[in-house]
């Protein structure tokens, strides 16, 4: 066929523009005159001007307006101009395109067209980019086509019929019988194409799957055909008889034989035969092969035969391309749930995968090898595992350290080995660590106690080398701010004794408070753990106290507000700072709804006087929403209700290591209402059991507020001890509690204990207070809730 | 099914570009520059599946052209290699060992070919003889169809591997058509 000589030229001389500007004004002039050509009546040159126009559509520019073009070239007798019409119509327009409606009639009369070039061009234009009204309009045409016509129109009306059921899945109905009868055909193109438009009918409908569950018998025949016929020329590709129809008559009996007995017995025979006879030497056959595992392993195949696929695929495993490896790994992937064992005995040859350097085979095999995990190989995997996150590239490091943090918390052999394991990970890629990771180590560690003197000399000495670890940074200030004292006492039965001055661990932890590279919550965790060491060490108190003053003019408000509470707490509660600064308990695993790291800093800035936050209640109506607020309110759900620092009480006031049921605790509150009898006088007994009796008394009242005096006295034989009380209002009401004058109440009445509570209410609601009173009496502690509904009137 | 099929140069420019579903204009560029960008970054005896969004890209490299190919989850990477490998055998055949330029001078015939090949995003055509000789014919059909007129007339001109070559048409027809030698140039075509 003549080339078109004013197209090629133009092509030239857009090749031959030396600069893009130069381009863009070749390309604006030959769009001008194309322009003008198409405005002017038919010339024989119509066809090399759409065809000059789609070249430079094709370089990016726009062509719009040869959109209209196309549809009158489609219209033209002239095969030429068909022919290069119907191409700019696939390119130029699709079915968003107003104009795409138009050529639908021209499709029309090509389809019933005496050639069948012509009827080919509109049949491919209609499977290409036909709109869902231009299927709706011509399914019965191609439904004609499809019964009565020659091979060539068949089989591009079958692929044309599947693009109709895609666009408009109603229509599926009208293809099935012909559908079936094309299964009889011997012209491959035509199978192929009766192939896929089963599939896809198939696929949409369940109810055509079980009809064309019978034609399983006619695939496989057709299978067999293929599979031990000799050479044969046409269809022949490296000793493969037509790979494409294979692949695609495999394809449609994995869909037919899911899930249904009788289908998968009646492929088993095939199938085995496939998978021995192929030739897997070059990538055709391999195509094959690997297209007769998926389906092996997704129908009901006998055992010997999954063997077979599952030995398959191993072989593909130690094969040199490495596009095979690839897909041995994926299609591994896939059964590595159900067949675990059979997929362990490749184990070696993934692990080795990890060392490919091709960047898809490396994150196939990452993926298998987390799979692969177990109890019995954890050590060599983890091993494995951690060689490769110190090299592997940078967009699989975090799923590489998230998998690597949920192997080691399932399958950890040893508390050491695991927070060893946990300490390598941040160490390498401390920076690519999901956020949880740091409350989840510092849990781990506060549970393993015999190892805290180990974890904080390691931690240390990783401090010391390298403070660009965000992660290690906070979790390593963190363990010295606990342990510091173990550190400084040197030795330590797992790790070498080294010497640590207390000047050197307040050197690196004010490094890390002044370096530009500590993100600011590092830098809050750095001065928290200073501001604990000062309980922990002995000579340089005073420095730890510069440090926390310089920090209360810091601009970081956070650090700014945790230095003036810390200055606070050494002026004027010294008395306290022993308490609140001590060892940390246990962390309960899954207490819900907080993060662990988070939890333990606020609970020790909850205490400080200078910003008592209040507690709010919570409406009945909505316990569990609200619960959340209380708990981020807090911060942990080990401190629901706020407490009064008790004058010189021995009872830590820092977060109660109850379980998971502190929220629980926290909607007991709630539930359990025990309304007291209004009593309008200025003062009322809100509670009195066991000898316990608290009365509130109305102190002033004022326009938006009101202050009240609790009066606690102890009727029994006994003296009690830790008496304390915690309340809680309403959500727009703001409560001040005032120290208590003491915290026992010595029997028989002998003392009170009084407690001024202010109440700000500026929305005027109505006032309830709900107070909760905890103390010990005979060595056992007790507790108990009481709820205030209206104060005393004057 | 597959969803588009690219082929740019080494310079990362477009040379032929077959969408299978309907995507606007701009998304078309953005989907270019992505696979351009990705394809063209990989080393050179690395494995030749990608991962894209939800797609399988599977890209191979002739000479200095890249074929991407983007298929869905369900398909067979392998079986998309060779379809790559086949066009490039169909496009060989035509053009007489294709090199890039043929395809940058010729690429409304780089078109028809793929068009003979798949359809729909499906392969339409198994045998590489068939689609060849459907090309042939519909190119006659190109020289000299006109209304009306059914019977090829009897000379005709074949542009092939540079050299424009004149051969005589002793009998033709719709059916067959045998051609005798010119000076250089033997063939049998015959129309389906």
């Amino acid at each position: 066929m003549s080339p078109s000589v004013p197209l090629q030229e133009m092509i030239r001389a857009i090749r031959s523009a030396r600069t893009q500007c130069e381009e863009r004004g070749v390309i604006q002039r030959e769009c001008a005159a194309i322009r003008a050509q198409f405005r002017q009546a038919d010339n024989g040159g119509r066809s090399h001007n759409l065809a000059k126009l789609l070249y430079v559509h094709m370089l990016g520019y726009p062509a719009h307006f040869g959109q209209m073009e196309c549809v009158r070239m489609i219209a033209s007798p002239r095969y030429s101009e068909k022919r290069v019409g119907y191409l700019g119509a696939m390119m130029l327009l699709d079915e968003k395109q107003d104009a795409s409606l138009l050529i639908t009639n021209s499709i029309k009369n090509d389809l019933s067209h005496s050639n069948q070039y012509v009827q080919s061009l509109a049949l491919c234009t209609l499977a290409c980019m036909g709109s869902a009204e231009m299927c709706r309009d011509l399914a019965p045409e191609i439904d004609r086509l499809l019964r009565a016509s020659n091979s060539y129109i068949k089989k591009k009306a079958a692929l044309c019929a599947v693009h109709i059921v895609r666009k408009v899945h109603e229509l599926g109905e009208l293809f099935a019988p012909a559908a079936r009868s094309l299964l009889a055909e011997k012209n491959h193109g035509v199978l192929h194409g009766a192939v896929v438009l089963i599939t896809e009918l198939c696929e949409r409908n369940p109810e055509t799957l079980e009809r064309f569950r019978k034609t399983v018998p006619d695939l496989v025949q057709i299978m067999k055909g293929l599979v031990i016929s000799g050479y044969s020329p046409e269809h022949d590709v490296a000793g493969v008889s037509d790979p494409f129809l294979q692949v695609r008559i495999l394809r449609l009996l994995r869909i037919l034989g899911r899930n249904n007995e009788a289908a998968s017995d009646a492929m088993n025979d095939l199938l085995a035969q496939v998978a021995t006879n192929t030739d897997s030497t070059k990538t055709v056959g391999n195509a094959v092969l690997y297209e007769t595992v998926l389906t092996v392993l997704d129908i009901k195949s006998e055992s010997g035969l999954r063997v077979l696929a599952v030995n398959i695929l191993g072989r593909f495993l130690l094969n040199n391309d490495r596009n095979i490896r690839y897909i041995a790994m994926t299609s591994l992937q896939r059964i590595v749930g159900t067949d675990h064992n059979a997929v362990q005995r490749h184990r070696g040859t993934i692990v080795d995968c990890l060392k490919d350097q091709d960047a898809s085979v490396k994150r196939r095999a990452l993926e298998l090898s987390l799979a692969l995990v177990s109890a019995t190989n954890i050590r060599s995997m983890m091993k494995e595992l951690l060689l490769f996150l110190s090299s592997c590239p940078l967009e699989l490091r975090s799923q590489a350290a998230s998998g690597i943090f949920n192997a080691a918390e399932r399958y950890a052999p040893s508390q050491r080995w695991h927070i060893d394991t946990i300490l390598h990970v941040l160490t390498t890629a401390g920076g690519d660590v999901r956020d949880e990771t740091v409350p989840n180590l510092i849990q781990l560690i506060t549970n393993t106690s015999e190892l805290h003197c180990y974890t904080v000399h390691k931690l240390y000495r990783a401090l010391l080398s390298d403070i660009s670890q965000q992660s290690l940074v906070q979790v390593a200030c963190w363990c010295i701010g606990e342990y510091g004292d173990l550190l400084l006492r040197g030795e330590c039965q797992e790790t070498e004794p080294v010497q640590v001055t207390e000047d050197d661990v307040l050197d690196a932890l004010e490094t890390v408070l002044q370096s530009h590279m500590s993100a600011p919550a590092t830098r809050g965790f750095a001065l928290t753990a200073t501001m604990k060491l000062s309980t922990r060490i002995t000579d340089n108190v005073d420095r730890i106290r510069s440090i926390v003053s310089i920090y209360g003019s810091c601009i970081d408000v956070e650090l700014q507000q945790r230095a003036v509470e810390y200055n606070a707490l050494f002026k004027k509660y010294d008395h306290m700072r022993a308490a609140v600064l001590e060892r940390m308990p246990v962390i309960e695993k899954n207490s819900p709804g907080h993060t662990n790291g988070e939890s333990t800093r606020e609970a020790v800035k909850e205490v400080q006087p200078a910003k008592v936050k209040q507690a709010e209640t919570l409406l009945p109506q909505q316990p569990a929403n609200q619960v959340c607020d209380l708990l981020d309110l807090l911060g942990g759900s080990e401190e629901p209700l706020q407490s009064n620092p008790a004058v010189g009480s021995t009872v830590p006031v820092l977060p109660i290591s109850t379980s998971s049921t502190a929220g629980g605790d926290l909607l007991d509150l709630l539930g359990g209402l025990e309304p007291t009898p209004l009593t309008p006088a200025p003062t009322v007994t809100v509670y009195e059991k066991s000898g316990v009796t608290l009365t509130l008394s109305r102190e002033k009242q004022s326009d938006s507020g009101l202050t009240v005096t609790l009066t606690a006295s102890n009727s029994t034989d006994s003296d009690i001890s830790s008496f304390t009380l915690q309340a809680a209002v309403p959500k727009s009401v703001q409560l001040h509690m005032k120290a208590p004058s003491g915290d026992s109440l010595p029997a028989r009445g002998a003392a009170k204990v009084t407690q001024m509570v202010v109440l700000s209410n500026p929305n005027k609601v109505n006032l309830k207070m709900r107070i909760r009173i905890s103390y010990t009496s005979q060595g056992s502690a007790f507790q108990d809730t009481v709820q205030v509904d209206s104060f005393p009137e004057h | 099914m597959m969803r588009f099929l690219l082929l740019f140069s080494r310079q990362g420019k477009l040379r032929l570009q077959k969408w299978f579903t309907p995507i606007p204009e701009r998304e078309k560029k953005k989907i270019i520059r992505d696979m351009t960008t990705m394809v063209l970054a990989r080393q050179p005896r690395s494995c030749n599946f990608l991962h894209w969004k939800d797609l399988k890209i599977i890209y191979k490299r002739y000479a200095s052209l890249y074929f991407c190919l983007a298929i869905e989850n369900q398909e067979n990477e392998l079986l998309a290699l060779e379809v790559i490998h086949r066009y490039v055998e169909l496009l060989d055949k035509y053009f007489g060992n294709v090199c890039e330029l043929d395809i940058i001078f010729n690429f409304e015939k780089a078109y028809f070919i793929l068009d003979e090949f798949l359809l729909g995003g499906e392969i339409q055509e198994t045998s590489k003889q068939v689609v060849n000789r459907c090309i042939e014919s519909s190119d006659m059909l190109q020289e000299y169809y006109c209304e009306g007129e059914t019977d090829f007339p009897g000379t005709w001109r074949k542009y092939h591997g540079g050299v424009y070559e004149q051969t005589c048409i002793l009998t033709c027809g719709l059916k067959g058509i045998e051609i005798t030698a010119g000076e250089e140039y033997r063939s049998r075509m015959y129309c389906i």
